[in-house]
Parts: C-alpha cells; sequence; structure tokens
C-alpha cells in the first residue's frame, strides 16, 4: 500500500538546538497512527512540518503525495488539523465556526448547511449550536474541534494533544470519534501523554530527544522491550532522555 | 469569493461582539472632537499684565485702558516700583510687566518720542511671543492715534502714512476651528485605523486562532483583504459621523470643494493606513507590542504633519520626516478641500503619494504574512 506520510531524514534546526533530528518513517491510509515522546521532545516541531506550518532544514517529507517544501498549499487542502491550543474562534458560534471552516475549505454552502445539521445531531450539540464556543466546557469544545478538523473529509488529520485537561469519559468519546474517522479513511496522526491512548492506535512511535527510538505496533513494542504496559516501555525509552522538559 | 465573504462575516461578527471595540470606535473619536480644537487654539487670552505707570498722567491712562479694553489682557498688577512690578513675574502673577516711565506725557507731546519698556516671561514661549507682539501693536496703534491727533491740533496733517489692511481668505473670520477641526478629524482616524488593524491579527497570533488559519488552504491575499475591509469600512463611516455630524454641526464647517474628491482620497488613504496597521501586527507577536510600535508611529504622525504647527517652518531634515507621513498629505488634502475648495487638478501630487503608500504598506505587508515559517 502506498504510504500517506512518508519522511525521509526530516530535520528542524533553530540556531544550535535540533528540535527534530533526522527522523523517517511512513504512515499508511486508514492508519491511526500513535506519536509519542516527553515534553521537548520534538513532536510538535516535527507535526508541524508535516502540516506545512513549518519549514524543515533538512530531510524530505511528501504528504498524500505533496512535497513539505514545494506544495504547502496542496498539503493543506487534505489534511485536517487540531493544535495543542484550543483554535476554533472562541467569539463565534458553534454553527459559525463550522461555516466558516467549512467555507474555507471550499465546501457549497447546502453542503455545509446538510453536514452541519448532520455533525450536531451525532454530537449531541443541537441545543449548543448558536452558543459561543468560548462559554462551552472543554470537552465539548475538543470534540467540535475535532469535528471541525474533519469536517472537509481530509485525506489526513493530525491531532495534538487532542485530550489534554479532558475528563476520562470524554476522552473515551474522544476515541470514539476518532475510531469513526479512521473507518471512513481518514488517517490519524495523533500526538499523546496518555499511555492508556497509545494502546489504540495501530502503530505508535517513541521520540527521545529528537530521535524516533521505537516504532512498531503497541503488541510488538510491550514484547521487544519486555513490558506488561505501554507506560512500561514508555518509561524505559523516555528515562534515557538528556533534554529537560520544557 | 466565498472564502472571502465566509472570513468577511467572521471579522464583522467578531468586531461587533467585541464590548471594547465598539465604544472605541464610536464614542471616542466623538468625544476627542470635541474636546481637542479647544485645545488647539493660538489665540492666546488672557495674558497677565503687570502695569508700572510711573507718569500718572491722562496719557498713560488712556494707554492702559486702551490695552485692557483690548480683551487681550488681564491686569494683574498696578503700582509704580519697578522692582515690585518685576516680582509678579516671578511669583507667576504676570506674564508681561509694561513699564510706562515717569515723564512719558510730557516727552511724547514735546520731543515726539518716547520709550516704554516691556518684560516677557518666556518660558511660555509661543504665549510670551505672541503676548509681547500684541502689546507692541496695541502700543503702535495708540502711538499713530497721538500723532492724528497732534497732527490735527497743529493743523499740518500733511503727513503721508501707509497703512497695511489685511484680508483673510479662506477663514474670513480667522478662526482657528476652521483650521484645526478637519485636520483633528484627519488624524483621528489615522490613529483609529492604525491601531485596530495591528492589534486585530497579533490578537489571532496570541490566543492561536492563526494556526488554525494557516494550516488552512486559504488564499492569505483574502485573509488579509477580509481584515481589512471591516476597518475600512469603519473608517468611512468614523470619518462622515465627523465631518457631517460634529464638524457641520458643532462648528459650522461644510466642504467648499467636491465631496466626491474628499472620499476618494480618503478611500485611498484609508487602505494606505491600514497597510501600515498590518504591516505591523506582522512584526509583532503580542498585542503589546503592535500597540507600542504603532504608538511610536502615531505620535510622530500626530507632531509632525503640519497639524499644530507649520511643516514649513521646521529644518530641512525634519521636513523630510514630515513628508514620510502619509497624515501629512490627508490633513492638507482636507483643508484645501473643505477650508479652500480645490479641485482635483491642485490635488494631483497629493493623490499620486498617496496611492504610493497604499501599494507600499500593502505589498509589504503580505509579503511579510507567512502562512509556512
Amino acid at each position: 500500500m502506498e504510504a500517506v506520510i512518508k519522511a525521509e531524514k526530516l530535520s528542524k534546526r533553530f540556531g544550535d538546538f535540533i528540535a527534530t533530528n533526522a527522523v523517517s518513517f511512513e504512515v499508511y491510509p486508514g492508519e491511526i497512527f500513535g506519536f509519542l515522546g516527553a515534553n521537548g521532545a520534538g513532536k510538535t516541531t516535527a507535526m508541524r512540518m508535516l502540516c506545512g506550518l513549518s519549514r524543515p532544514s533538512s530531510g524530505s517529507a511528501s504528504i498524500a503525495g505533496f512535497d513539505v517544501y514545494t506544495q504547502t498549499e496542496q498539503i493543506k487542502k487534505h489534511i485536517g488539523y487540531m493544535s495543542q491550543k484550543f483554535s476554533l474562534y472562541e467569539d463565534l458560534t458553534v454553527v459559525e465556526n463550522i461555516r466558516l471552516f467549512g467555507g474555507i475549505y471550499g465546501l457549497s454552502k447546502e453542503d455545509v448547511r446538510v453536514k452541519t445539521q448532520g455533525l450536531l445531531e451525532h454530537l449531541k450539540m443541537e441545543d449548543q449550536k448558536n452558543k459561543l464556543v468560548g462559554a462551552l466546557p472543554l470537552g465539548w469544545k475538543q470534540k467540535l474541534a475535532f469535528s471541525v478538523a474533519v469536517f472537509h473529509k481530509p485525506r489526513i488529520v493530525f491531532l495534538d494533544e487532542p485530550t489534554g485537561g479532558v475528563d476520562p469519559i470524554t476522552r473515551r468519546q474522544f476515541w470514539d470519534l476518532i475510531y469513526e474517522a479512521s473507518q471512513q479513511g481518514i488517517t490519524v496522526f495523533v500526538t499523546t501523554h496518555y499511555m492508556d491512548e497509545a494502546e489504540y492506535c495501530n502503530r505508535v512511535s517513541i521520540m527521545v530527544d529528537g530521535v524516533i527510538e521505537a516504532l512498531d505496533t503497541p503488541a510488538k513494542l510491550k514484547s521487544q522491550y519486555d513490558a506488561v504496559s505501554m507506560e512500561d516501555v514508555f518509561f524505559k525509552l523516555a528515562r534515557k532522555a538528556k533534554r529537560g522538559a520544557d | 469569493m466565498r472564502t472571502l465573504i465566509v472570513l468577511l462575516q467572521k471579522e464583522f461578527r467578531q468586531i461587533f461582539r467585541n464590548k471594547a471595540i465598539l465604544p472605541l470606535i464610536f464614542v471616542m473619536p466623538t468625544v476627542q472632537l470635541l474636546i481637542l480644537p479647544l485645545a488647539a487654539d493660538y489665540e492666546i487670552k488672557n495674558i497677565k499684565l503687570a502695569v508700572i505707570d510711573q507718569d500718572h498722567s491722562p496719557y498713560s491712562a488712556k494707554l492702559i485702558s486702551k490695552i485692557t479694553g483690548s480683551g487681550y489682557f488681564q491686569l494683574t498688577h498696578f503700582g509704580n516700583s519697578y522692582p515690585q512690578g518685576f516680582k509678579t513675574i516671578e511669583t507667576e502673577k504676570a506674564d508681561l510687566v509694561l513699564n510706562i516711565p515717569l515723564g512719558f506725557e510730557k516727552n511724547l507731546i514735546r520731543e515726539q518720542q518716547n520709550s516704554l519698556f516691556i518684560a516677557i516671561n518666556a518660558i511660555n514661549g509661543v504665549k510670551a511671543g505672541l503676548g509681547g507682539s500684541y502689546l507692541a501693536k496695541i502700543i503702535q496703534e495708540f502711538n499713530m492715534e497721538i500723532n492724528l491727533d497732534w497732527t490735527r491740533v497743529i493743523q499740518n496733517g500733511t503727513e503721508q502714512k501707509i497703512e497695511t489692511l489685511n484680508s483673510a481668505w479662506y477663514n474670513p473670520g480667522m478662526n482657528y476651528n476652521f483650521f484645526m477641526v478637519p485636520g483633528i478629524l484627519a488624524a483621528l482616524v489615522t490613529m483609529m485605523g492604525t491601531y485596530m488593524t495591528s492589534v486585530n491579527i497579533v490578537k489571532e497570533k496570541e490566543v492561536g486562532t492563526i494556526e488554525q488559519i494557516n494550516v488552512t488552504p486559504v488564499n492569505k491575499m483574502y485573509f488579509i483583504l477580509a481584515k481589512l475591509i471591516p476597518f475600512w469600512v469603519i473608517g468611512m463611516f468614523v470619518f462622515s459621523v465627523g465631518l457631517g455630524i460634529i464638524a457641520n454641526l458643532v462648528y459650522g464647517i461644510s466642504s467648499q470643494g467636491s465631496l466626491f474628491l474628499l472620499y476618494l482620497f480618503l478611500g485611498i488613504y484609508l487602505v494606505a493606513i491600514l497597510g501600515l496597521g498590518l504591516l505591523v501586527s506582522t512584526y509583532s507577536e503580542t498585542q503589546q507590542q503592535a500597540m507600542s510600535i504603532t504608538f511610536f508611529f502615531v505620535m510622530i504622525f500626530m507632531l509632525m504633519s503640519g497639524l499644530f504647527t507649520p511643516i514649513d517652518s521646521m529644518p530641512s531634515w525634519a521636513r523630510a520626516i514630515s513628508y514620510l507621513s502619509p497624515l501629512t498629505y490627508f490633513i492638507e488634502v482636507m483643508r484645501m478641500i473643505v477650508l479652500k475648495g480645490s479641485g482635483f487638478d491642485d490635488l494631483q501630487y497629493q493623490f499620486f503619494v498617496i496611492l504610493l503608500f497604499a501599494v507600499l504598506m500593502n505589498t509589504w505587508a503580505i509579503l511579510n504574512y507567512r502562512k509556512t515559517n
């Protein structure tokens, strides 16, 4: 199967500091790919390069067949992105946010209207549709942000710590949404600090000090590192880190 | 096109939902336009005058009543000792001291000449200069009247006199409001436009929403246009309120020239200064930075654009700075169209320069705004 994300020795330098050091990996269509690492390991930097937000210092990568140096605007048409910082407009209502991003991705008015209705029903947010997003509880905000990120049916969705600060029940519901998206053929690229979430992924990579130290399915990683859980695997690898947490 | 409409809807909603921005847009300029012209009046009134009259003659009394009757002076001290009179300047009780020496009347009649002494407190340069020259003018007039009196008495009134008569064109009443209000309105529109645009994009940087926009395939031209258009409309609106309601109804100023021409210039001008605001915002990371940089520019614009003081009296290097300020051209055009009724032929140069500003600022801002860094 043709990989949908291909990274080859991808690096990003900020002065003397090498945030991401020659990482190489491939992600296949429909996969849920966990991107793990301690704070400051270089995950967000790597993800920003793949999304066309940050220009790599060296190496190569292609997303949905488009080059990260020359075709960033093409890449942006085919991906969804949900950043660490909540980034829907808090001073717009739920519906206004959906319409805004639907419009930006070039969906027709009618299309947006129909899909918005379906989305609100699915999230059980019909009563909240005219509320300002800023007034919603965090868990709802995150579910909404995810739904907006996949609203235009991208090939890949990038999620940067999407469940930070969210309660366990909402986290569970959030992962249900991720599975649904994956079943519709959307590739999911997700970073997280919750090791139970790592178990939900098809494959997991663990970054330490800007380098990918391990990459495999959760089951294989556990047997390879002789660990009972992903948490155990993570401890064994991340303990080697020399970079302090930021 | 649909992208632009969607983005415009977003911007207008956000502006009108912001409880802090609405008063800023509508109340502040109105209040400022009502208050500022009171301060920007060069006519000096209530100059405190101390008179030391050592002559006590009918002529000295006549001179004093002529001075106090002019309406510019307030007699705060009257005495006959010079050191005592001078003290009033030291204690800030007087701005000017006029000394009428002993024998003033006698010498004036007998020898047709005399000298008076004026001491001026020059801490406030404008007040001192104008006060001194008002007083000198009154004394000169007084001198002429006496001359006339005497020539009439002696009956040899053949003396030739040259008298200058002034007539103030375009502002017959020499009303400072006519001069200041259009200029202040231009400055207010400038201030508001640059502040609001500079802060707007930076706010998205601070909140983090700009990242969500940058990761979409949105055309950055549309994104920037959607940021500019609402403030352009607001600028037009505020200007219209200022000109049509406040300048017209409160100050009785109505444009002598073509309103179409004025609005055409304003339209281009707003694009130029909103472009400056955008440019500032592309270089700033926080709203505080954006505000500080804008404040720097706005201060220079306010004081160096010929609003309060004529550009021609600045040294040539400072004049060069004035001509780099877009506000200089707007104030010129405002005064020329509103007060003088100038037409396009007289304003071609200003139109050309402001168009250049508009193109330059916006091109720079668009080039400097990058979705990928």
